[in-house]
């Protein structure tokens, strides 16, 4: 049986992978966080990262214990479809990703992995996210 | 656990009863598990209570899930909404900032966040599901504070006001978030357990059971004819044979009391017929 006892950590961040605009805001919020090696929590995306880049940067925030959650706006999600579904399938609880809309692309539900488990159990989830955003 | 296969186990009362054992343990297991899955499917529908609430970990940590889906969804909607309100004030301040990329600035002084999340354990239904509680430190969130001296500083203040809202909610959507994919997961592997105990490991023992009782009755039906065989022997077949054995002994005796009578009876003729001493006679030496 796959117990994970969760040990209670405090101090956590936030993780962020979204273009720059969002990257801004959140920034402004104060998540942003740049530990004594240079190494970021969050990346901004444009035209002249590579994939592999975003990638890379995605496996690295899941593999650090210190962030408990990660935010991505849903294109730069389908840039890395697979490595973001890769993940939500597996067993790891801890970071939680999270699709958030940019400002170009409205949030289309169908494409979320977690929305299409809550559809699953409640069908008229997508309606009311469908209709309304 | 007797394996696949022939191996099978020896047929005598004690295993029936270490197997008997193991049967009761497996379904009562099987029970509560099917109690354990059926409570932790309902989480997700039913509506318990009308307020949400995640209590500071002094007190009791009771998570009260209402409808968990609608409320990700709802929460869903309002984290859409909070993002568009941020993009429209953070567009308001490019707007006031009036050629000055604020962007990069804000990009490069980001140091200590002043936003951190906490991770609690909850327990909802036995199953240990992750919270997360978000912790707004106002005295870390300096390297912004100088960006609008110049100009526009109140609207960009209104976009950190605005996004660190949709922060709020994210965190909020994180928590919900995790709160059911732990206990997806959980029902998973809880409907998996249900699944093998029914139609895997209960037959398996019972199927055991079975061999075990018919090979013990086979046994005792095998004795019961035994016996059954033996003592009709004893009665017809097997006592000819003591009789003639006896009776053989019999024989064997009187034979013997014959010869000896015989012998005794020389002997005795030998005596009357035995020479006086007075004749001249060479004994015989007597040998032993």
């Amino acid at each position: 049986m796959v117990k994970t006892k969760f040990v209670t950590q405090s101090d956590m961040k936030i993780g962020l992978i979204g273009d720059e605009d969002t990257v801004t805001g959140m920034l402004l919020a104060g998540i942003g966080h740049v530990d004594g090696q240079g190494k970021k929590n969050f990346l901004v995306v444009d035209s002249k990262v590579h994939i592999k880049d975003i990638e890379e940067h995605f496996h690295e925030l899941t593999a650090r214990k210190d962030i408990s959650m990660i935010l991505i706006t849903q294109d730069c999600a389908e840039l890395i479809r697979r490595a973001v579904d890769e993940f939500s399938h597996s067993a790891q609880m801890i970071p939680t990703v999270l699709e958030i809309p940019s400002k170009d692309t409205p949030y289309d539900p169908r494409k979320d992995g977690v929305m299409q488990r809550v559809a699953f159990f409640m069908p008229s989830a997508m309606a009311s996210l469908g209709v309304e955003i | 656990m007797s394996q696949a296969g022939g191996q099978k186990p020896a047929a005598n009362r004690m295993t029936l009863q270490t197997f008997k054992a193991r049967l009761g343990g497996a379904s009562k297991g099987f029970k509560l598990l099917k109690k354990k899955r059926d409570a932790l499917k309902a989480k997700f529908q039913v509506i318990f209570r009308p307020a949400f609430k995640i209590l500071s970990p002094t007190c009791s940590r009771r998570l009260h899930l209402p409808a968990l889906l609608k409320e990700i969804v709802d929460t869903k909607l309002k984290v859409g909404e909070g993002l568009k309100d941020g993009a429209f004030s953070l567009a308001k301040a490019h707007y006031a900032s009036s050629g000055d990329d604020i962007a990069s600035t804000v990009i490069e002084r980001a140091k200590r966040p002043s936003i951190t999340t906490k991770l609690y354990p909850d327990n909802v239904a036995g199953v240990s599901i992750p919270l997360f509680k978000m912790s707004y430190d106002a005295s870390k969130d300096s390297s912004a504070q100088t960006l609008g001296v110049a100009c526009g500083g109140a609207v960009i203040n209104a976009a950190r006001e605005t996004y660190r809202k949709a922060v709020v909610s994210l965190v909020k959507l994180a928590s919900l978030q995790t709160a059911f994919h732990t206990l997806d997961e959980e029902i998973k592997m809880t409907s998996r357990r249900v699944n093998a105990l029914e139609y895997v490991l209960i037959p398996r023992i019972e199927d055991i059971i079975h061999y075990i009782t018919q090979e013990m009755d086979e046994q005792a039906r095998e004795e019961f004819f035994r016996v059954k065989k033996v003592g009709r022997g004893c009665a017809s077949s097997s006592s000819p044979s003591l009789k003639t054995e006896v009776v053989e002994k019999k024989k064997v005796k009187l034979q013997k009391e014959k010869d000896e009578m015989a012998a005794a009876g020389k002997r005795t003729e030998a005596a009357i017929d035995a020479p006086s001493m007075l004749a001249t006679k060479k004994d015989e030496d007597l040998i032993f």
